[in-house]
């Protein structure tokens, strides 16, 4: 896969928490953010990758590209879509 | 047997003979671990007025009323009713059909499990047969409600298919694949369908929605887990339809009832009789029924 790169506005780092604070701690950064904007989550393998994403989905965000960083971790690049 | 209290006939209503004398726990209806508020609201009455305040939970969602005086039964029947509350069976037959919450309340669900878990009582409940006999329904492959523990377990999955347009190439489902069948070759993902088990995890978490699901009941045979442990077998390719399913479950509980001796569970039956018997019976009955 060529590495593209993925523009972000901000970002944060779940890597020091478990499942299922992962997610509370990427809600409230997508939270914070405008909508549109695009946040770079970086989240350990395993359980976060697994499950992040999908809570991100039904959560109602656009989730654009999850790269693997090549360290164990992974990000996950969304934009904000701001509930209707 | 004047005079005497018949407990066989007691147990066919749920009162398990406890160790004080005269008294017994009396287990309750509970369908796919569900109850009213209604129910819990007569059954902590009836717990406090019969029997001693409180009530035993089974490992199987059952509720059970420990120390009601066997000469208060029919008393306590009656007052359960009035809040809707049935008594449960134990004894050589169908039980309590066990459920998790399933795709109605739980985001990971992929079958409607609640609503499989009546249809399934009101098929075979208190059904009379050689030795007893559980059904447990879970919603997906993290089997919260352990499937393969009953004599018929039956566990959510899907079949999936791919649509390329959709597809953005994002890697989310390629990574959330546990058993390795998926792949991304030049930005499209390839599935290895010998690999895949079912679990709609890619369905659930793709954000193209490039994966289609349909939901689909996986079935397991012959489990048990008491004095003897055996994990219940799939015999069957995933079902995606109630007719079908439910000529399986026929098809089994006849094989069954057909084969076993008195006393005997399904697993016994199977280790004396084999595996093959059953297999061709729910395969038949899988492929069309018609016999
Ligand atoms: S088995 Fe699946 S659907 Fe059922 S409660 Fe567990 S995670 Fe939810
Ligand atoms: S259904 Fe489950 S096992 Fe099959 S491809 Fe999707 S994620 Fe992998
Ligand atoms: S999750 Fe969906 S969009 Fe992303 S690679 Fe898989 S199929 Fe394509």
């Amino acid at each position: 896969m060529a590495a593209e790169v993925i523009e972000f506005d901000e970002q944060v780092d779940i890597t020091d928490v478990v499942c299922p604070i992962t997610f509370v701690k990427a809600k409230v950064a997508i939270d914070e953010l405008e909508d549109g904007q695009v946040i770079a989550v970086r989240m350990n393998d395993g359980e976060p990758v697994q499950n992040v994403p999908r809570s991100i989905k039904e959560e109602g965000h656009q989730i654009l590209k999850l790269a693997d960083n090549e360290d164990g971790t992974y990000t996950l690049y969304v934009r904000k879509v701001e509930e209707a | 047997m004047a005079g005497e209290i018949n407990y066989a006939e007691l147990k066919k209503g749920g009162f398990m003979k406890q160790k004080q004398k005269g008294f017994g726990s009396l287990r309750l209806k509970v369908i796919g671990g569900n109850l009213t508020a209604e129910n819990i609201r007569v059954i902590s009455e009836v717990a406090e007025k019969y029997g001693r305040g409180y009530v035993h939970m089974t490992s199987r969602q059952g509720v059970e009323i420990p120390f009601i005086n066997v000469e208060q039964l029919a008393e306590v029947k009656e007052a359960l009713l009035k809040g809707g509350v049935e008594t449960g069976v134990c004894g050589p037959r169908v039980r309590t059909v066990t459920a998790c919450q399933g795709s109605e309340i739980c985001p990971s669900g992929c079958i409607d499990t609640y609503t499989l878990a009546k249809e399934l009582d009101e098929r075979y409940f208190g059904r009379e047969l050689p030795h007893k006999f559980k059904f447990g329904v879970t919603g997906c492959m993290n089997n919260c409600l352990k499937a393969e523990e009953n004599d018929v377990g039956i566990k959510g999955g899907m079949e999936i298919t791919y649509n390329e347009e959709p597809c953005f190439s994002c890697g989310v489902c390629v990574k959330v694949c546990r058993t390795g069948a998926l792949s991304m070759e030049d930005g499209k993902v390839v599935l290895d369908a010998s690999k895949c088990n079912h679990c709609g995890r890619c369905v659930k978490s793709c954000p193209a929605d490039a994966w289609v699901g349909t939901p689909g009941y996986i079935v397991s045979f012959g489990g048990t887990f008491g004095n003897f442990i055996y994990q219940g077998e799939e015999l069957l390719p995933i079902i995606g339809d109630k007719e079908t399913l439910f000529r399986v479950t026929d098809a089994a509980i006849e094989y069954f009832e057909e084969n076993a001796k008195p006393s005997e569970r399904f697993r016994k039956t199977l280790e004396r009789l084999g595996i093959d018997g059953l297999k061709e019976k729910v395969r038949k009955a899988y492929e069309g029924g018609e016999e």
